[in-house]
């Protein structure tokens, strides 16, 4: 069965950013909008189908879902046997990235139109859309490396655009630029990953990479370097890149900062889809990872857990509301992350990996939901601090109530979606790792507890007073957030196993109602003090941070990580590396550099009398440059 | 028999053909008609350009004296893309009042030269050889002086016709000591005269070399060229600098690899020098140009520089080199002639600072020349990158490192004056910039044409793959 169309779904974004870009300022407002929408909605119809066909029509063969290329063509030859493609790789994995993104997108192109209403920039905000939401499709449907790299770098550079979008504004562009350079940085190790592994296996494409046994003549080449495997060194490499799109620790410096773009790029890019490349490279080249490298899957289910928890009780102490939800996605890709850490290969040892896709199906529908909720509250109260807003429930209806089935999915509450998929990869890491099952399950505590805290602080509270009286936003804008909010709930009851495992086996996945009834009761605790601290205005909150101070100090400054980074650029590199090169470069290249130049023109100067227009010294020189050439040739002829 | 005739001689037959309508024309045709003689030529020259594509088998003629391959046939095609490129930018100027009388002269003595240059390249002796360059040079003299009124132009007719005297007679020097050696003119039974290695082949080799050189306008053989590019009219030096040049080029080729093979040994050292001479000496000479056509001029002598690159290890890939190197540089020189023309005709000025500001009154002009400028010094994406590239790549596969790495920076030089005039077009302010003007359909024809092939010849690879094929039957 074909899948040829596949290359469509990327296309025709790609197309509408070329139409809205090139036809920028002679399109009505209007126009660009329902442009990008229906482009988006195309694209969505097309992975809905791919879906059906997919999981339905083509089925299993031999009782695993085929890895199809739907779409190929060679782009750059190197050499006979090493070529890049260009194409799409149709499987499990890929298929419901195409779902997640193309849904979230065509929310968030729906809610945009109302949202950017009345905005200058509001058709280069619909092409830098669809720009995104190309890019963003080619990488889930990369076919290899060398391509989901182009990918990579083209998202980083959509994501850039948008974190600057209100480019007028200081903070916007140091935030672009930040979220830019710390990918950048990160994508250098990402990039000496793809070398070292693509050497060692002469190949870039996933299908030859991730074939198990491929990874077994891999293994058994290679050496040792510094007491690890190539292999490991090239996946821990490869990680790193995922980690800095994906926000771990000690790369997450530049999603909180990312807030400063419009909020349905925070829903759309920084929630649901770019943030967890990272989380999609690692279960792209999950084989490996599972069967060639230990070390390497401990690391990612170390660093998981620990952002997780980092990034969590960041989000206590904040007061921006697009920040708690941002350290709030931190955590939950931290959950991600610990997912795969602590899942094997095959069968039921493959739980996390399964899992961890789970989490990342239900979390794009209700992160991306809480950040649209966001951005009708700030769109109404012109604030993004929780201290000037209160009461929003009697204004708000429609928002408070997505808002709240969002909060409950996110807090785990047992019916909504993040019970389901939290649960499982708490279940996966009981059975792994006992120190991260405890730290998770803290985690899940924490995180009810610091999403309840926005939702009473906002929607109930004291009511600040408003300059203008909040009332509920149009319905371009509602109608997104009813969706999702319904998504956030039904997705819960998906048969993920079956679609989705590690070696593409059906996974029968029952709940362990031990870990998790202990997961729900410190879900419940968090909700309850939530409760008691913010639901009535109360001088309890304060007494609590007076007496742990210093603790509180350093969380809502975020533990400094951002004041170290400024040290170790600033003073380190910049004054003991970067002066040192420039006054070099400066002095000793230029010098020469000017130098050569100013050769160059004296002796171009210098010979200019030859040119002098009297014929007989021309004749003169062809004489005599022939009979020196001839001599020199006889000289030559001699001396062979 | 005269079939054969007719099919190894096609495109000698039917260029004459065309000059001699025109001839005919002059002579005949009312003048009021006379202005319907230039598009006719246009139309029945394109078609002979696209014809000399078909391919047909080889063969010998006159006992061996001319000598045919769908090689030699493919480097003529290529002069005559060149060749049509200029005369369409020719219209516009013939079209002028002081030169319309002459228009027709004008075309007979272009096709002349040419048909010089075909017998040149199918040339199976050195007698054959002699004519077509003596048919090539005589009418260039004339094209040079085609200013009649304008002292600069008869100066420049005359110093080429002196020095191009002077270097014929050294090289029919150089000839008669070959057949003194060998007792032979034909380039088949030469090689089996040159060995054991004589000094009296050394000095004919030298001798011959000149003469060529002459006509490439190599280093230290290159004096003529500024007096005589500048006086010409542009039309004219652009023809000297690119169609003279290639076929010059070409000829050079086809005879080391025909006839000096087996004394590779001994004269890549002379290659090598002459090379590395013209592409320095060139650049220098270009860095201090403030005339825009003396400055094309002395970087088409840089240009030369780069050909010779193709030829220090004669080989297939070498040969093909130098073709896919002069067809993209036919392009990129007229494309940059073409714009400089346009100006001229309009508004007379030549100085690269009068091009100051050009980019905001005529835009498609200044991207055309920044187009050509960046092929001329190799920038990718365009055609000149890929010309440079192959070029670069057969010298290295010789093992000729520093010769590339010495053209490298060379590359370098040109690329600073090539930009200047790229910064003078975008950057350089100026309060009277060239008024917002619209050339004719012919040049705007041709400057399509050479923009789309500044692109589409170095992107489109079956082009490369085309000559390769051919020459490697050659």
């Amino acid at each position: 069965m074909s899948f040829q169309f596949t290359i469509l779904i990327p296309l025709i974004p790609l197309i509408s950013f070329l139409i809205i870009g090139f036809l920028y300022s002679k399109m009505s407002n209007k126009l660009a909008g329902i442009w990008g929408s229906v482009s988006i909605f195309s694209s969505f119809l097309l992975s809905l189908f791919t879906a059906y066909r997919y999981f339905f029509e083509v089925g299993r063969v031999n009782g695993v879902y085929p890895k199809i290329l739907g779409f190929d063509f060679e782009w750059l030859r190197f050499s006979d046997s090493l070529s890049a493609h260009l194409g799409t790789l149709i499987d499990p994995i890929s298929v419901m990235m195409l779902v997640v993104v193309t849904t979230v997108s065509l929310m968030v192109h729906i809610y945009s139109i109302g949202y950017m209403k009345g905005d200058r920039g509001f058709n280069r905000f619909f092409a830098f859309l669809s720009l995104f939401s190309f890019s963003m499709l080619g990488l889930v449907l990369s076919t290899n490396i060398f391509e989901i790299y182009i990918f990579w770098e083209l998202v980083g550079v959509s994501s850039y655009l948008l974190i600057g979008f209100y480019y007028e504004k200081n903070s916007a562009v140091a935030a672009s630029k930040k979220a830019f350079i710390v990918t950048r940085f990160a994508d250098l190790f990402f990039l000496i990953g793809i070398l070292i592994l693509s050497f060692y296996t002469k190949t870039f494409d996933f299908i030859s990479l991730t074939d198990p046994s491929n990874i077994a003549v891999m293994q058994t080449g290679s050496i040792t370097f510094m007491g690890l495997s190539v292999t490991t060194w090239a996946l821990l490499l490869i990680f790193i890149g995922g980690a800095g799109k994906s926000a771990m620790f000690p790369l997450h410096i530049w999603l909180p900062d990312a807030m400063e773009g419009p909020s349905p790029v925070s829903a759309l890019i920084h929630a649901a889809t770019m943030v967890v490349a990272g989380v999609f490279l690692v279960a792209r080249l999950f084989p490996i990872y599972a069967l060639g490298s230990d070390q390497a899957l401990q690391v990612i289910g170390y660093v998981g857990a620990f952002t997780s928890l980092f990034a969590a009780v960041i989000a206590m102490t904040q007061m921006d509301f697009k920040r708690v939800l941002a350290f709030s996605t931190i955590s939950q890709i931290g959950y991600m992350m610990v997912g795969l850490g602590v899942s094997g290969y095959g069968n039921e040892a493959g739980l996390g990996y399964m899992a961890s896709m789970f989490h990342l199906f239900t979390h794009a529908m209700f992160k991306a939901l809480l950040f649209l909720c966001a951005g009708s509250v700030i769109h109404v109260v012109h604030t993004n601090f929780i201290n000037e807003m209160g009461g929003l429930r009697k204004h708000m209806k429609i928002t408070h109530i997505t808002f709240l089935i969002a909060t409950l999915a996110i807090a785990g509450f047992p019916g909504f979606s993040g019970f389901f998929s939290k649960d499982e990869i708490i279940t996966a890491a009981y059975h792994n790792n006992k120190i991260i099952f405890y730290t998770e399950l803290l985690v899940a505590g924490i995180t009810a507890f610091y999403m309840f805290r926005l939702y009473f602080r906002v929607f109930w509270n004291q009511e600040a007073s408003y300059e203008h009286k909040p009332h509920e936003v149009e319905k371009t804008m509602t109608i997104p957030l009813i969706i999702l909010a319904f998504l956030s709930i039904a997705v819960g009851y998906i048969p993920f196993g079956n679609f989705i495992s590690s070696d593409s086996m059906p996974l029968e996945s029952h709940i362990n109602w031990g870990v998790a009834s202990a997961s729900i009761i410190v879900s419940f605790t968090g909700i309850i003090i939530a409760w008691v601290l913010y639901k009535k205005p109360s001088n309890l909150p304060e007494r609590i941070v007076s007496s742990i101070k210093v603790l509180y100090t350093w969380a809502y400054h975020k533990f400094y990580i951002d004041e170290v980074y400024l040290f170790v650029t600033k003073k380190i590199i910049f004054n003991l590396i970067s002066r040192p090169i420039a006054w070099f470069d400066r002095h000793v290249v230029d010098g020469a550099m000017n130098g050569i130049a100013w050769t160059t023109s004296w002796v171009s100067e210098s010979i200019k009398g030859l040119q002098s227009g009297q014929l007989q010294k021309y004749a003169l020189a062809f004489v005599s440059s022939t009979i020196i050439l001839s001599a020199l040739l006889i000289y030559i002829l001699l001396n062979v | 028999m005269l079939l054969q005739y007719l099919s190894l001689m096609r495109q000698e037959v039917s260029l004459i053909f065309i000059a001699v309508l025109v001839l005919i024309c002059e002579l005949t045709v009312n003048q009021r008609y006379k202005k319907v003689v230039i598009p006719i030529t246009l139309v029945l020259f394109g078609v002979h350009t696209i014809l000399g594509f078909v391919p047909f088998d080889g063969g010998k003629l006159f006992g061996g004296m001319f000598a045919t391959s769908h090689a030699q046939a493919l480097m003529k095609s290529v002069l005559n893309v060149g060749v049509f490129i200029i005369l369409l930018q020719s219209v516009a100027w013939l079209k002028k009042e002081v030169n319309f009388q002459k228009s027709n002269e004008f075309l007979i003595l272009l096709f002349s030269t040419l048909t010089g240059m075909y017998f040149m390249i199918s040339s199976g002796d050195f007698l054959m050889f002699y004519i077509g360059l003596e048919i090539a040079s005589i009418p260039m003299a004339m094209l040079a002086a085609f200013d009649t009124f304008r002292s600069k132009s008869s100066e420049a007719g005359i110093k080429f016709l002196l020095n191009s005297a002077l270097s014929s007679g050294i090289l029919l020097f150089g000839i008669s000591l070959f057949y003194a050696i060998s007792g032979t003119i034909y380039f088949d039974d030469l090689p089996l005269y040159f060995s054991p290695v004589s000094p009296l082949f050394a000095l004919g080799f030298i001798f011959f070399i000149s003469g060529l050189a002459f006509k490439m306008s190599l280093v230290p053989f290159h004096l003529w060229t500024a007096d005589v590019y500048e006086g010409s009219p542009t039309i004219v030096t652009s023809y000297f600098s690119v169609i003279s040049k290639g076929a010059a080029a070409f000829i050079t080729s086809i005879l080391l690899f025909k006839v000096f093979f087996n004394q590779l040994y001994l004269w890549k050292d002379i290659i090598y020098l002459l090379s590395v001479l013209t592409m320095t000496v060139g650049n220098l000479f270009a860095l201090r140009q403030t005339n825009i056509k003396r400055f094309l001029a002395f970087s088409s002598i840089s240009q030369a520089g780069f050909i010779l690159l193709g030829l220090v290890n004669v080989d297939s890939l070498g040969v093909t080199a130098i073709i896919y190197f002069i067809l993209i540089y036919i392009l990129s020189n007229l494309s940059a002639f073409g714009v400089v023309m346009a100006i001229a005709n309009v508004t007379g000025k030549e100085e690269i600072k009068d091009y100051n500001g050009l980019y905001k009154t005529n835009p498609l002009l200044s991207l055309t020349m920044m187009l050509a400028m960046f092929s001329l010094a190799g920038i990718p994406p365009t055609a000149g990158f890929f010309s440079k590239f192959f070029l670069f790549t057969d010298a290295a596969k010789g093992g000729y490192y520093w010769l590339v790495f010495i053209a490298v920076l060379n590359t370098i030089i040109s690329l600073y004056y090539y930009l200047l005039v790229v910064k003078a077009m975008f950057i350089s302010p100026n309060e009277q910039p060239i008024e917002r003007f619209r050339s004719d359909i012919y040049t705007r024809t041709a400057l399509l044409i050479t923009v789309v092939g500044i692109f589409a010849v170095g992107i489109y690879s079956p082009i490369f793959e085309y000559i390769r094929n051919i020459i490697d039957k050659f």
